[in-house]
């Protein structure tokens, strides 16, 4: 089993939800985060002062999945989170022990 | 007084009470939000602590006859020769001025933001609303200056010139606060905080007139205008010279823009409220750079705003007060025929307020700091106020 972590532009995450929902996804998870990567940061301006934001609005996905169903969600990911621009994420996979689901106790791939 | 008028002072005077939690989302949503129910809460302090000070010899002191020009007496002492026979248009004026008495030292808040200790705040509010607030008042509603022939119609120096210098005064025994200023935590409370100011002013101004009358009407318009016209202003300024017409600008510019026309209210019209709000839109816009430039740390920039509105709205009366337009007995500006004397007297009750409030305040904060302490800890600063003031967070998550 792998877990499937991806870092999107918050404004693509409807998009991305719904092609992983297409694709048979059961479940996912969303967090609001931020970072920065090769992208940075922005400058605002307050009051004539110019303040600079490194750490840039981002979400985060979390997706446990089969193996053999990686390449198939991660390209959905890829695709539906992509505009071409510079900021546009990362997606990574790890690979997990178990997976438990609570309310019944079953473990493995059943409790994807 | 009439009932029609006394309605018009008694909505006015709870208009005008509006302003101070205005005032506080203003500030307060401007400020970090691990510090921002102290802002709320240092606002709000004054609208506990001011209305029984104010009551009790605040309004004496302020407003009653002594012929000595500087301090009124102890006649009024808890309101006692205060009474409702006839038509209670003397309490209704009380509270009316009391609400001014409230915010006064309320928009010294803005500028000791981050760093100042909740007690020393308690302590040097009535301190300050005594020392400073009640003489210039007096001074400029029925002493000296006033007798001299300056004229300020809601405010301009008493209020906005006199907390706007006390803020500077302060900031500099206060010290800089030692993390760099950030961007305001929430602009949606400054849009209402602004809002409501605007709302609360037309009370704070029009009310002045204390009465309903075409003096009122002409304050109302004024008001309406010359925040419109600052507003404008100071977003067209940012929006050429930093790139974007900015939510904070435009809120920042009517508040500019009611703080220069409080002084000139009820003594001009026609286009003059326009070229007033926008003239003062534009210099409190460049105003508010200065602090980098002179080094002190007037964290929501009350002096930019406050002292340096309120001063170019007194200064401008003297080229715009029109008093045949009102059919009043006060002296022509300079636009209108009536040569520099109005401008000079204007400067004179300025100057006047700028040194009596300046060193007053000046030396309240220097003995606050060599007793209590001024300032909060290194930790209780880096932790927010919020937390080692008042034991409560503005903003829970997951809850």
């Amino acid at each position: 089993m792998k877990l499937i972590t991806a870092v999107v532009k918050p404004f693509k995450l409807d998009d991305v939800k719904e092609s992983l929902k297409a694709a048979g996804v059961v479940g996912i998870t969303v967090t609001e985060v931020k970072g920065f990567g090769r992208q940075g940061g922005h400058t605002e301006t307050y009051r004539g002062a110019e303040y600079k934001i490194d750490f840039l609005p981002k979400v985060k996905l979390e997706i446990l999945a089969d193996a053999p169903d990686v390449d198939r969600i991660v390209d959905v990911i890829s695709a539906a989170a992509n505009t071409g621009k510079i900021g546009d994420g990362k997606i990574w996979i790890t690979d997990v022990e178990t997976v438990i689901r609570v309310r019944t106790g079953e473990t493995g791939a059943s409790a994807i | 007084m009439e009932s029609g008028d006394l309605a018009w002072v008694l909505v006015s005077a709870a208009l005008v009470l509006f302003m101070t939690p205005g005032l506080a989302l203003f500030y307060g949503g401007m400020d970090r939000g691990r510090n921002v129910l102290n802002m709320l809460m240092m606002n709000f302090y004054c609208l506990l602590v001011v209305p029984v000070l104010w009551v009790i010899a605040g309004f004496s002191l302020a407003q009653t006859p002594f012929d000595n020009g500087f301090i009124g007496n102890f006649d009024s002492f808890f309101l006692k020769d205060i009474t409702v026979a006839g038509d209670g248009g003397a309490l209704a004026t009380v509270a009316f001025l009391g609400m001014f008495a409230v915010i006064t030292p309320a928009l010294i808040s803005g500028a000791v933001a981050d760093r100042m200790k909740f007690s020393a705040w308690a302590l040097f509010v009535p301190i300050w609303l005594f020392l400073v607030f009640v003489p210039v008042f007096k001074w400029v509603y029925g002493g000296w200056l006033f007798d001299r022939g300056s004229i300020d119609f809601a405010g301009g120096t008493a209020i906005h010139v006199n907390a706007g210098i006390a803020a500077l005064a302060a900031v500099m025994v206060l010290g800089a606060r030692k993390s760099d200023p950030s961007p305001p935590h929430s602009l949606p409370l400054v849009m209402i905080g602004t809002g409501i100011l605007w709302f609360g002013w037309f009370g704070f101004n029009a009310g002045s007139a204390l009465a309903a009358n075409g003096q009122a009407a002409q304050a109302f318009m004024n008001t309406f205008l010359a925040a419109a016209a600052a507003g404008l202003a100071w977003m067209f300024v940012e929006w050429k010279r930093d790139g974007h017409p900015t939510t904070l600008g435009a809120a920042s510019g009517v508040v500019a823009g009611l703080v220069a026309i409080t002084p000139a209210a009820g003594y001009v019209s026609g286009p003059a409220p326009v070229v007033i709000g926008l003239v003062a839109g534009i210099i409190c816009c460049y105003a508010v750079r200065l602090k980098k430039k002179f080094g002190y740390d007037d964290a929501l920039d009350v002096v930019g705003v406050h002292f340096v509105g309120g001063l170019v709205g007194s200064l401008l009366i003297g080229f715009f007060a029109n008093p045949s337009f009102f059919d009043a007995d006060f002296d022509e500006g300079i636009f209108y025929g009536g040569g520099g004397k109005l401008l000079v007297e204007q400067l004179i009750a300025n100057v006047a307020a700028i040194v009596w409030s300046f060193v007053i305040t000046y030396l309240i904060m220097v003995v606050l700091k060599k007793t209590i302490g001024v300032r909060v800890n290194a930790e209780a600063e880096a932790n927010g106020l919020d937390l080692s003031e008042h034991g409560e967070t503005a903003y829970h998550s997951g809850s």
